[in-house]
């Protein structure tokens, strides 16, 4: 089984007199593969997760995303990864509060060059996905926390990613909330067969997904927490 | 603790916060400093002007309880006795004013005085000749003014070389009176020599009179029986009738500096509106920390005073350098030959200085007290949630109000004018204007809505941008458009001026050279001898002689051009008549006058004047209305030959010349010059170079208006600039997330040029139909009453067009500029941030 994300000896050190935030990290996913990653705070868990997007560089190490080298990519190429085969969950949503839920769930498909009518059509089933068919017209404004992350989940799964990133998704959710938006982020990983990360605190989120690891910035160590 | 002392807690979080962001500050305090910087400059300057102005005529004639004004033609000396004889009058002084041509070409206002007599009216200036008594009475003596002396360079004891006719002679110079006597050039002779000497015999120009206690001067100069041409004067009328000429000069200048000081207000309102809205939740967590309302509004306008005591000192300062420079190299009129030249004193009263201080503080604190009052009524808990807070431009009620301005700025412009000042079309035109910038979130959120959205997913987000954030952009449009709308209505109005004026000079220039005599001068004139010569020199087929004299028909106006020429059924098909008579009365002779004549003088076709022609009022009738850019004080056409039976004044002034075909205007012009024998006084020139040398000057005269122009727009743009850099940063977690979803940092930079030039776009659109709109009010009615003259509206299309493209290119870089700083690995972090 080939991996979605092979990572391989992935060193990062910001300044030369402290001890590296990664030295030596290897891992990898494969398709369908939906893992947690915990840690204490400043352990490199944004790190990893900048350097697999591709917006840091590391020090040493390789990551291969279906077998394609990112370290060795320019700007613009790993811009087109990003575009083409990865989805972002961020703590805050970041949902554009001036286009509405369908504009911004078509986002990357605009961005992509997706025909109006593929891309209505993808939009309008990644909505039904998230439960919120009938909000497609409606503001960010007017939405709760948890929509507002469901648009997130729509949003970054609409272009069908290989890789999704999530980093604290239900950092600003209620218990109830976060539960309905851990449960949805794990089926729509293994509904568009790609690999997913989640980067938590939390062992009750963490326990949501296939494995869960713990980074010590050397290794990722398995926890008994995934359910 | 009380509500003040909260108050200055909370400026101080706000005020760390502007210290954290230095170059923010340092644009606001430099926009006001540059819109204060040009007022004060224009306003020092024409100060300046008009205090020069008013000491020269307060100096003449400034103790004199009242004045018998003949004007430039005079009155026979015999009035004189019979008004000094009079119980009523302790002193009366006779005054023969006579404009000297000089040799060396251009001329000398020179005075004939009684010494002992003009030293007790007005001591400063004449107080010491008394001593001169013995020498000033040789008929050649003169003193000089310091100016006189400078601008002349000649010294006591040297000699005035002036022409008197084709007769050069030699004045001699006995004494030169100390610079605080009198500003302006001077020369001041004995009464008795000028009249002789000068060929004046028995003419005096004015009798300035000292009344004694209690005679009341209305009533007295209602008493006395007055020549014609000779009207009763006070010293204020006389001051006044230069001010009238430099007034609506100035008017226009204050104008455009009102134009700079509004579109930095603007930006300042801007800034301060931006700024405020992104506060928001500092101002929120003071509210919840227990800070009140009108609190956390006192702690914002406070801030935004201070900014603006900043601005304004600064302004002040570079305002009073500018106009201090200006003064000393183009005079103060700034070159468009209102005024004396160069070297104008300035004058700065502290008062004015203070009072623009304060005008920077109170545009400041007045554009940060509109947000504040927002932003403080809204909901804490909301506040801190970054929630949306619509600002006063964007609030329905905005629409409604803007509409209202319109709409009684349009009903105001037709207003008459106030005091001979167009004040109400400057009043119409900041309501329009304001109107306009309410209405601007509705305008763009009109335009925005029906913009095409096959532009690629960039386009589109760009659009989406401003789509959903009109409230935000409408702010920074309104400096753009308060700018670009200012800069197009004077655009329009000065090429509708420099149009119909171009047009008007080949329709009044119709022969093909023509020849002046020491113009403006008394003592040299063509006669009729003159004429005949003239007339007779190989290659000239036809010469018309013109007589030009000033005459007097009201004494708080400047004197009306009385030009007597030929005005037959060709020539009168010639002038550029806006109105003619069908039928004039057959025992009146017609006259027409130019537009002045009839705004000033109220007088339309048919009516009748009374003009001051050969010691008799003369009763004409006006036949037509005619445009001449020429003069703004008036003018009045009569047939030569009507002028020279009543008056026997067979003189004149300066000839046009029809040359034959084939023939030199060169040759001709030097066989007019060795026969004439006029030396400098002979102003020959053909009419391409005099109408090209016209319109250098009427480009010179508005090269100010074109510089005010240009800072205003970039005062404007620089108010984009500083929104988008603002916005930007706000924006950084945006563009991170945008980063993420794959949009590269070139595609960031394209969204932001596009947002840029969307918003140049709007601002241009707009400001050209809200500077269409105002430019109807300067046509119709701040020139017209500024000037009395008339213009066809012409819209320099292409010009605009060109200005409107390059705005626009200029908010797209600058927007992209402005927000170079955070589209770099940084911004995409900030994704991980928080809003």
């Amino acid at each position: 089984m080939t991996a979605v994300l092979s990572v391989r000896g992935l060193t990062r050190r910001f300044t030369p007199d402290r001890p590296p935030v990664l030295e030596g990290l290897s891992f990898a996913l494969q398709a369908g593969e939906y893992v947690a990653i915990m840690g204490e705070s400043g352990v490199g868990k944004s790190t990893l997760l900048n350097l697999i997007a591709g917006l840091d560089r590391p020090e040493e190490g390789s990551i291969e995303l279906d077998g394609r080298e990112l370290t060795r990519l320019d700007d613009d190429a790993l811009t087109l990864e990003r575009r083409r085969s990865m989805g972002f969950v961020f703590q805050a949503f970041h949902v554009l509060p001036y286009l509405s839920v369908a504009r911004n769930v078509a986002l990357p498909l605009e961005l992509l060059g997706w025909p109006a009518a593929e891309r209505e059509a993808r939009v309008n089933a990644m909505l039904a996905e998230v439960g919120l068919a009938d909000s497609a017209a409606r503001l960010p404004r007017e939405l709760s926390g948890g929509e507002l992350q469901r648009v997130a989940i729509a949003r970054a799964l609409a272009h069908r990613p290989r890789l999704l990133l999530a980093d604290e998704p239900t950092g600003n959710l209620d218990p109830g909330t976060a539960a309905q938006v851990l449960r949805l982020l794990k089926t729509q990983v293994a509904a568009q067969g790609g690999a997913g990360i989640l980067i938590t605190h939390s062992r009750a989120a963490a326990a949501t997904a296939d494995r869960a690891f713990m980074l010590d910035g050397h290794s990722l160590t398995p926890l008994a927490v995934a359910g | 603790m009380s509500g003040f002392a909260r108050a200055r807690v909370a400026f101080t979080v706000l005020a760390a916060q502007l210290q954290d962001r230095p170059e923010r500050l340092l644009v606001t305090i430099g926009a006001i400093a540059l819109g204060i910087a040009l007022s004060v400059s224009v306003t020092l300057v024409n100060a300046s002007a008009a205090d020069e102005f008013g000491r020269a005529s307060r100096a003449l004639t400034g103790s004199a309880d009242l004045v018998i004004d003949g004007g430039r033609g005079g009155f026979d000396e015999a009035l004189y006795p019979s008004v000094a004889r009079r119980p009523e009058v302790t002193v009366a002084s006779p005054v023969l004013e006579t404009e000297l041509a000089l040799a060396a070409g251009g001329t000398l206002m020179v005075l004939g005085v009684d010494p002992f007599l003009a030293g007790r009216l007005e001591p400063a200036i004449y107080g010491d000749l008394a001593s001169h008594f013995t020498g000033l009475l040789g008929a050649r003596a003169i003193v000089l003014s310091a100016a006189a002396a400078t601008t002349l360079n000649v010294g006591r004891g040297g000699t005035l070389r002036v022409r008197l006719g084709r007769e050069e002679r030699l004045l001699e110079v006995i004494d030169v009176l100390p610079s605080s006597a009198y500003p302006r050039p001077l020369g001041v002779m004995d009464l008795g020599s000028a009249q002789w000497t000068l060929l004046r015999l028995g003419r005096l120009s004015r009798l300035e009179l000292r009344l004694a206690p209690g005679v009341d001067p209305a009533r007295f100069g209602a008493s006395l029986a007055l020549p014609a041409g000779a009207l009763i004067a006070r010293g204020t009328d006389l001051e006044g009738r230069g001010a009238s000429l430099r007034r609506a000069y100035y008017a226009n200048l204050d104008m455009l500096a009102l134009v700079a000081l509004l579109t930095g207000g603007f930006l300042v309102f801007a800034t301060q509106a931006l700024s405020t809205l992104r506060r928001r939740a500092q101002f929120a967590l003071l509210r919840a920390l227990g800070v009140t309302r009108a609190e956390v509004t006192l702690a914002v306008v406070l801030e935004g005073a201070l900014v603006g005591l900043a601005g304004g000192i600064l302004g002040t300062a570079l305002g009073w350098v500018i106009a201090r420079e200006a003064l000393a190299r183009f005079g103060g009129d700034l070159g468009a030959g209102y005024a004396a030249g160069p070297g104008t004193p300035l004058a700065a009263p502290a008062t004015t200085l203070v009072a623009f201080v304060a005008l920077g503080v109170l545009v400041s604190a007045l554009s940060s007290w509109l947000p504040a009052r927002r932003v403080a009524a809204l909901a804490p808990a909301r506040a801190l949630k970054g929630g949306d807070p619509e600002f006063a431009l964007a609030t329905s009620s905005g629409g409604r109000r803007g509409a209202g301005l319109l709409i009684a700025g349009g009903a105001i412009a037709f207003a008459p004018p106030l005091g001979g000042l167009p004040l109400a079309g400057y009043l119409s035109i900041a309501l329009l204007l304001f109107g306009a910038v309410l209405l601007v979130p509705s305008f763009a959120r009109l335009v925005l809505a029906h913009l095409p959205t096959r532009v690629g997913p960039i386009g589109r987000l760009a659009l989406a941008q401003l789509q959903g954030t009109v409230a935000e952009s409408a702010v920074s449009l309104a400096a753009i458009v308060v700018s670009f709308s200012l800069m197009v209505s004077m655009a329009i109005m000065v090429h509708s001026f420099r149009d119909s004026f171009e047009r008007w000079l080949g329709g009044v220039l119709p022969a093909d050279v023509y020849l002046r005599v020491a113009p403006g001068s008394d003592t040299v004139l063509l006669s009729d001898a003159d004429g005949r010569d003239i007339a007779a020199i190989p290659g000239v087929e036809r010469a018309e002689l013109r007589r030009v004299l000033p005459v007097l028909l009201a004494p708080d106006r400047p004197a009306v051009a009385l030009i007597a020429r030929r005005l037959d059924a060709v020539s009168v098909d010639r002038l550029p008549l806006l109105e003619r008579a069908s039928a004039t009365p057959a025992d009146l002779p017609a006259v027409y006058v130019s537009e002045a004549v009839h705004d000033l003088y109220r007088v339309g076709i048919g009516s009748r004047l009374t003009l001051p022609v050969g010691g008799q009022g003369r009763a004409v009738v006006v036949a037509g209305i005619w445009r001449d850019y020429a003069r703004s004080s008036g003018t009045i056409l009569i047939e030569q030959g009507t002028y020279r039976a009543w008056s026997h004044d067979v003189a004149s002034t300066d000839a046009a010349l029809w040359l034959k075909s084939g023939a030199s205007a060169a040759l001709v012009g030097a066989e007019l010059t060795r026969r004439l024998k006029l030396g400098a006084s002979l102003e020959l020139i053909e009419t391409s170079d005099l109408k090209a040398r016209s319109l250098t000057a009427f480009d010179r005269a508005f090269t100010i208006t074109y510089l005010l122009e240009a800072i205003a727009v970039a005062i404007g743009l620089a108010g984009v600039g500083f929104a988008f850099a603002s916005t930007a940063l706000a924006r950084r977690a945006e563009f991170g997330v945008l980063r993420h979803l794959g949009c590269s940092a070139r595609q960031l930079k394209r969204l932001l040029a596009g947002e840029g030039a969307l918003v140049g776009a709007l601002g241009a659109l707009y400001g050209l139909l809200v500077g269409g709109l105002l430019s109807l009010v300067l046509v119709y009615v701040v020139n017209r009453q500024s000037f009395h003259w008339s213009l066809d509206f012409v819209v320099p299309v292409g010009q605009l067009l060109l200005v409107a493209l390059a705005l626009v290119l200029a908010a797209a870089t600058t927007a992209r500029l402005a927000a170079r700083g955070v589209l770099g690995t940084s911004a995409v972090r900030a994704a991980r941030e928080d809003w």
